[in-house]
């Protein structure tokens, strides 16, 4: 039996063992623990196709920085820093910096997209990541990953709500 | 050549990838397992064969997402439906808010609620109950998500108990997930018929 107060998750929304809304969250346990391994399939997969553990890394913490979300950007960069060679990306945690490489670039700028504004993307969005010399399977790696981040948020944001919200009722 | 779909729609058109699904006869063992776990595994769909790009995410994401729309007690099946289609509305993933829209119709009986959200998106007008759980799932969906605790506070009010509005927490955020693929790797086309 999973304990969700040791979660990623539950980390993440600040949760201590005793809040009440972690007797909620125990209920969903097995939820909890396939969203902490969905966190490991896209930040440190055993197969990392074209994307590197550190590459990645440094796209979840744009991509929380983005968010404006000092927990998620303090975990992620803490575990960019254990991928390798993340010292060759550690220029680019600022998510309006670029290295100037065509491919790293153009996977920067959508993996933004796909955060921050979904809906704008297209079909020519793709092409363009074709053109930039990206393999098709690492389009949906990088799709799965920022993807994840969109979930994870959103549920750590409504965990972050439901524990607040919960104390100022009590 | 199929008419691409760009409105709100209950009808569930077909689903065609920007990128070239996996052949199923070329997918390796890492593939095929991962996707053996989706729901209907007797004609694998485009969309999970275009996922099978990435087995290891696939393999987790596949019973996290029937768990959470699927789960049993908690919910009910037409409300996290409801927080679906709130999530898809917002990140305009026509395909996903046709299916979640369809089987909220089916759930229901009634195609009132949805056609409402059709037609007015994040300011649709409904009942009490249905208005906190569609309102509570756009704030979360947008970037950055715009949620408060008023709106937890609004949902106990209309009558969810905490297990109730974390199933909405996550029903709203898988979709977080959902959209971003269904809506970046492809698009909805009018079905043939």
């Amino acid at each position: 039996m999973t304990d969700v107060s040791a979660t990623l998750v539950a980390k993440l929304a600040h949760l201590r063992p005793t809040d009440e809304v972690v007797r909620a969250l125990a209920q969903r346990a097995e939820l909890v623990a396939l969203s902490d391994a969905s966190a490991e399939a896209v930040l440190a997969p055993e197969d990392p196709g074209g994307l590197p553990h550190a590459v990645r890394g440094i796209i979840a913490v744009r991509a929380s920085e983005r968010l404006g979300d000092e927990t998620m950007k303090d975990h992620y960069y803490q575990r960019f820093t254990t991928c390798d060679d993340w010292y060759d990306h550690a220029g680019l945690a600022d998510p309006d910096t670029f290295s100037g490489d065509e491919r790293l670039d153009a996977l920067l700028r959508h993996a933004d997209r796909l955060i921050a504004a979904p809906k704008t993307a297209t079909r020519e969005h793709v092409e363009a990541l074709k053109a930039a010399g990206v393999a098709e399977a690492d389009i949906v790696r990088l799709a799965e990953l920022c993807a994840f981040l969109g979930y994870q948020s959103r549920l750590v944001i409504g965990l972050r709500l439901m524990k607040t919200s919960m104390e100022k009722s009590a | 050549m199929s008419r691409v779909v760009h409105e709100f729609t209950a009808t569930v058109p077909e689903w065609r990838p920007y990128v070239t699904p996996v052949k199923l006869e070329e997918a390796s063992a890492a593939q095929l397992a991962a996707m053996k776990v989706t729901p209907s595994n007797k004609k694998v769909s485009d969309y999970v064969l275009t996922l099978a790009h990435d087995p290891e995410s696939l393999s987790h994401r596949s019973p996290l997402f029937n768990g959470i729309m699927y789960g049993r007690d908690g919910l009910s099946r037409a409300e996290r439906e409801l927080g679906a289609v709130g999530a898809s509305v917002v990140n305009r993933c026509v395909y996903c808010a046709a299916v979640h829209a369809s089987r909220y119709n089916q759930l229901i009986g009634d195609e009132a609620t949805m056609a409402e959200i059709f037609a007015k998106e994040a300011k649709a007008e409904l009942g009490e109950r249905e208005q906190a759980i569609f309102d509570f799932s756009v704030k979360l969906s947008a970037f950055p998500p715009e949620a408060e605790e008023s709106d937890v506070a609004r949902l106990r009010a209309a009558g969810l108990s905490e297990i109730e509005i974390l199933d909405l927490v996550m029903s709203a955020a898988i979709f977080g997930w959902a959209n971003r693929l269904m809506h970046t790797l492809g698009e909805p086309v009018a079905a043939e018929g």
